[in-house]
């Protein structure tokens, strides 16, 4: 998606990217972003919250015409949560899953070498 | 006043790497870097702009046979913007299943606020369409072969701004 926006700029057309995935984009390089902090899944507002949706889309609509300078980021001021919980879950490795992740790879990999012949 | 010993913002790049790594694949993934951002200015004033939606979703399929599987293609794809789709095709996307999930459109791919934004005078327009493209593995691909098929339907729709959405 950052590399659809580059080509976007590159050609003339400014583009705001809306993300959750922070580090991602940045390290891509995009000329402006607007960061929610949640999960992945819902970068423009919280399922069902219409009022978070349309703020976040006024963030990105401001940035078009705030940004002055590319890697302009904007972080929304909202919260997924109270608590932190969710930020250890996505590709979570550790030792409840460590070896069936290992096995699902090995498996992987032996359907792969299979399909090759 | 909480205090950290790694940034607030999950390092998917990271998490990304581990996770792979716990699968057995040895040679991690080499995300896209720049050192150099292209940078364009509106053109118009954003009250006079036409405006249009990028998503990285899929059309929605009932069919199971026709499923998109894990990190599968369906190509560059456009939807009719005045009509915004009930659903859209998540499942073969990379994003956080066990915490949330993607029933409501808007929560990624914001057409009804768009266009409130244009009844509000905020955007000149929204564009007759929006733009899907695939998270593709292959960056190479990305620029490519989605990035300038994106960029003629932008041209074709006359669109001035674009809103890129990453689920």
């Amino acid at each position: 998606m950052s590399l659809v926006s580059r080509h976007l700029e590159a050609n003339g057309i400014p583009t705001v990217v809306i993300g959750s995935a922070r580090d991602i984009v940045e390290e891509c390089g995009v000329a402006r972003f607007v960061f929610n902090d949640f999960p992945l899944g819902n970068p423009v507002g919280k399922p069902w919250d219409a009022a978070m949706q349309a703020a976040t889309l006024g963030h990105a609509l401001d940035l078009l015409e705030t940004a002055r300078l590319p890697r302009t980021t904007v972080q929304t001021p909202y919260r997924w949560s109270d608590d932190d919980a969710w930020r250890a879950v996505y590709a979570r490795v550790d030792d409840s899953n460590r070896a069936a992740l290992k096995a699902e790879g090995e498996a992987r990999r032996a359907k792969q070498a299979a399909a090759k012949g | 006043m909480a205090t950290r010993t790694h940034r607030s913002p999950v390092s998917y790049i990271d998490r990304t790497r581990e996770y792979y790594a716990a699968l057995g694949y040895t040679r991690p993934y080499a995300w896209a870097h720049h050192s150099d951002v292209p940078f364009a200015a509106l053109a118009k004033p954003l009250s006079q702009s036409r405006v249009a939606l990028v998503t990285t979703a899929s059309p929605w399929q009932d069919d199971p046979t026709k499923k998109l599987k894990p990190f599968e293609r369906h190509g560059v794809w456009a939807g009719d913007a005045a009509h915004p789709p009930a659903k859209l095709f998540t499942e073969n996307l990379a994003w956080d299943k066990e915490t949330t999930h993607t029933d409501d459109v808007e929560s990624f791919l914001p057409l009804r606020h768009l266009k409130a934004a244009a009844q509000a005078g905020r955007i000149g327009s929204m564009g007759p369409r929006y733009y899907g493209v695939p998270t593709e593995y292959s960056q190479g691909r990305t620029e490519r072969e989605d990035a300038p098929a994106i960029l003629a339907m932008c041209r074709e729709d006359k669109v001035d701004a674009v809103v890129l959405v990453a689920l």
